[in-house]
């Protein structure tokens, strides 16, 4: 058992609690920055695409894995921030600056989209997120002088005030780097304030949370203009990796990437999002490893969706709290023992069921 | 107008569709006093509650609080001014811990904006300590210091019910609404709800309206008690007046 004696209120409001979550997490930045001196440029590749999908999934877990707004459709401010992005480095904006104006771009449309929407939950939100992200997903093709239709537009160095970055290189790492680290901050800060609090209640009450002075439809649409804005980012990241963006990488495929991610990293938890973004940037190589062992495996080119699907119902149905999920039980039960209960786990919200009590 | 009146309910009430929960009710609560709400079961007492903390719309009637009109303020402005109220069936953050749920209560006193939220500004440090400070006020006062950083999936009923008036509390109400209190609580679980009440009363001075079943709860802590079945008023008085009401009885007896 761990015993953590608190002497001032700042200990439970500080993002590191005790020496023990310094340890850890200085540990884990230290291995971040120092892996891709260590490893092949393969891996380091690797970790950059989990970096950019991460944020991507930060973004969804800030709407459904924390607020309970199921989106099926978040590949499309993936979308909207690349495009954006893209198109304003080609008019000539400083990259810094067209980071800026992408992210608030799709910001502003994530808000745009919750102010009709907000007053549905559950399954008819999930249908209308669906919709825009088909919609979105026309746009990017159709709208050629922009988006270049599905020749895609192409993400070359980073310039970063004459500051000339490669993709791939060791600096570009550390850019990536970067902006997860500072996603991860400000998500954490979110949680920590009135306004993560309140999308917490939303998520589990929204009858309660009303009576406790929350607005309901403003904070909504606050939380989908900051989930938009940081998949947005993550979207930008991931073009910059992948040096492309075309409109079959925001498919409803992508989308679904997406939420599986949230769900088998852990609902409602930032390690999930992390987590997540790594088994489903895993999941494509190691898809192709079964192949190699399994060559009349090799024609199905539906195999990946298959596998998605079945690791997501797999997910949902054995261990709906997802890996994070897992590590916490496992670590509660060790700090604890012998007095763990099962029933700190139980959820009181299905993730799609619609309102409570009225 | 009742000079002075807390809350001043006037013809209230809601239809929906052919079912009148709420049937032209008028009462009026003075301030620091613990007013009930009894009547069998159906007889509108949560509905009550549900259009005062403005989750249910008026078909008619109004609603007045320190004197303003509140009929059609929307729901979430209610908390800010001055009124909680806890549930029926719990509806608490299961998911979080006590304190958790508690600094939720200290929402509607949010002074902070997202931006510096977002950056975690030396103000919002300072805003999160005096919350911190206000919520452990709420915890002394109802004894809840050794759950403070539990899960609420993990107490017992009764715990939950008090850390749902905690809740309550820590918004800093003039009144707050009760329903039920004692439902599924043990008999010493009851007296503790009934000396809290008697706390909340006269150490913070907040008016309460509570619904209760269990009498001698409602004769120890009541002031006055308001009789309802169907949808009406039936009888208005003193614990003892209220209970020697013949309407009330036959209400009871199902007659
Ligand atoms: N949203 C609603 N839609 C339809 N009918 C409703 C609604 N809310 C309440 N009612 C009806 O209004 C009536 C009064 O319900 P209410 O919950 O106020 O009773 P109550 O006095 O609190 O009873 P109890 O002692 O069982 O809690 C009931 O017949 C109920 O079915
Ligand atoms: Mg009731």
């Amino acid at each position: 058992m761990r015993f953590v004696f608190k002497t001032t209120y700042d200990q439970d409001i500080n993002l590191l609690k005790h020496e023990g979550y310094v340890r850890s997490y200085g540990i884990l930045l230290v291995l971040a920055l120092v892996a891709p001196l260590l490893l092949d440029e393969f891996y380091t590749g690797e970790l950059t695409h989990i970096f950019a999908f991460a944020v991507c999934g930060l973004g969804l877990m800030i709407a459904t894995g924390f607020t309970g707004l199921v989106s099926l459709g978040h590949a499309a401010f993936m979308g909207i921030g690349a495009y954006a992005h893209g198109y304003f480095l080609k008019l000539g904006v400083p990259w810094v600056f067209s980071v800026v104006l992408a992210v608030m771009l799709t910001a502003s449309i994530g808000t745009l989209f919750a102010i009709p929407v907000l007053r549905m939950t559950g399954l008819y939100l999930a249908i209308a997120t669906l919709a825009f992200a088909i919609i979105c997903e026309e746009v990017f093709t159709g709208w050629k002088s922009v988006t270049r239709g599905t020749d895609g537009m192409f993400f070359e160095e980073i310039d970063l005030f004459g500051w000339i970055i490669e993709p791939g290189s060791l600096p570009f790492y550390y850019v990536l780097l970067i902006l997860l680290v500072g996603t991860l901050l400000m998500t954490a800060n979110l949680l920590r304030t009135p306004i993560g609090r309140a999308m917490i209640a939303i998520r589990d009450s929204e009858i309660s949370a009303q009576s406790m002075g929350v607005n309901l439809a403003r904070t909504k649409i606050i939380v989908f203009g900051i989930s938009a804005a940081v998949t947005g980012l993550g979207g930008i990241m991931l073009a910059h990796k992948t040096t492309i963006s075309a409109p079959d990488s925001y498919n409803i495929l992508q989308s679904i990437a997406l939420l599986l991610m949230i769900v088998v990293g852990g609902m409602g938890s930032i390690h999930g999002a992390v987590l997540g973004a790594a088994v489903v940037s895993v999941l494509p190589t190691i898809i192709s490893i079964i192949k190699d062992w399994l060559p009349s495996l090799q024609d199905i080119h539906t195999l990946p969706t298959g596998v998605f699907g079945l690791v997501l119902i797999g997910f949902i149905i054995l261990e709906p709290t997802g890996i994070y999920g897992m590590w916490r039980k496992f670590k509660l039960f060790v700090d604890v023992f012998p007095l763990y209960r099962r029933r700190t786990f139980k959820r009181q919200k299905a993730f799609l069921k619609t309102e409570r009590m009225r | 107008m009742t000079a002075g009146a807390i809350l001043e309910v006037t013809d209230l009430a809601v239809h929906f569709g052919g079912v009148r929960a709420v049937d032209g009710v008028s009462f009026h609560v003075m301030p620091g006093e613990v007013f009930t709400i009894v009547g069998p079961n159906g007889a509108g007492k949560t509905t009550v509650f549900n259009l005062i903390s403005r989750i249910y719309d008026a078909t008619t009637g109004s609603i007045a609080f320190h004197g303003e009109d509140i009929t059609r303020a929307p729901a979430h402005r209610i908390a800010a001014l001055g009124i909680a109220r806890t549930f029926q069936n719990i509806e608490l953050f299961e998911h979080a811990t006590v304190l958790q749920n508690l600094l939720i209560g200290r929402h509607p006193h949010r002074r902070t904006n997202l931006v510096s939220e977002l950056l975690f500004l030396p103000h919002v440090r300072r805003a999160e300590r005096a919350h911190r400070e206000k919520v452990e006020e709420v915890i002394d006062l109802l004894d809840l210091q050794s759950y403070r950083n539990q899960f609420i999936a993990n107490l017992p009923y009764g715990i939950r019910k008090v850390v749902e008036i905690g809740r309550a509390l820590c918004t800093e109400p003039t009144l707050l609404l009760l329903d039920e209190p004692s439902s599924g609580l043990s008999v010493e679980e009851t007296e503790d709800v009934s000396f809290w009440i008697d706390d909340i009363k006269n150490d913070l001075g907040v008016t309460i309206i509570m619904v209760e079943h269990d009498m001698g709860l409602v004769a120890d802590v009541s002031d006055r008690v308001m009789a309802m079945n169907e949808g009406k008023l039936l009888a208005l008085g003193t614990p003892q007046e209220v209970q020697a009401d013949e309407g009330v009885q036959r209400a009871y007896l199902g007659a």
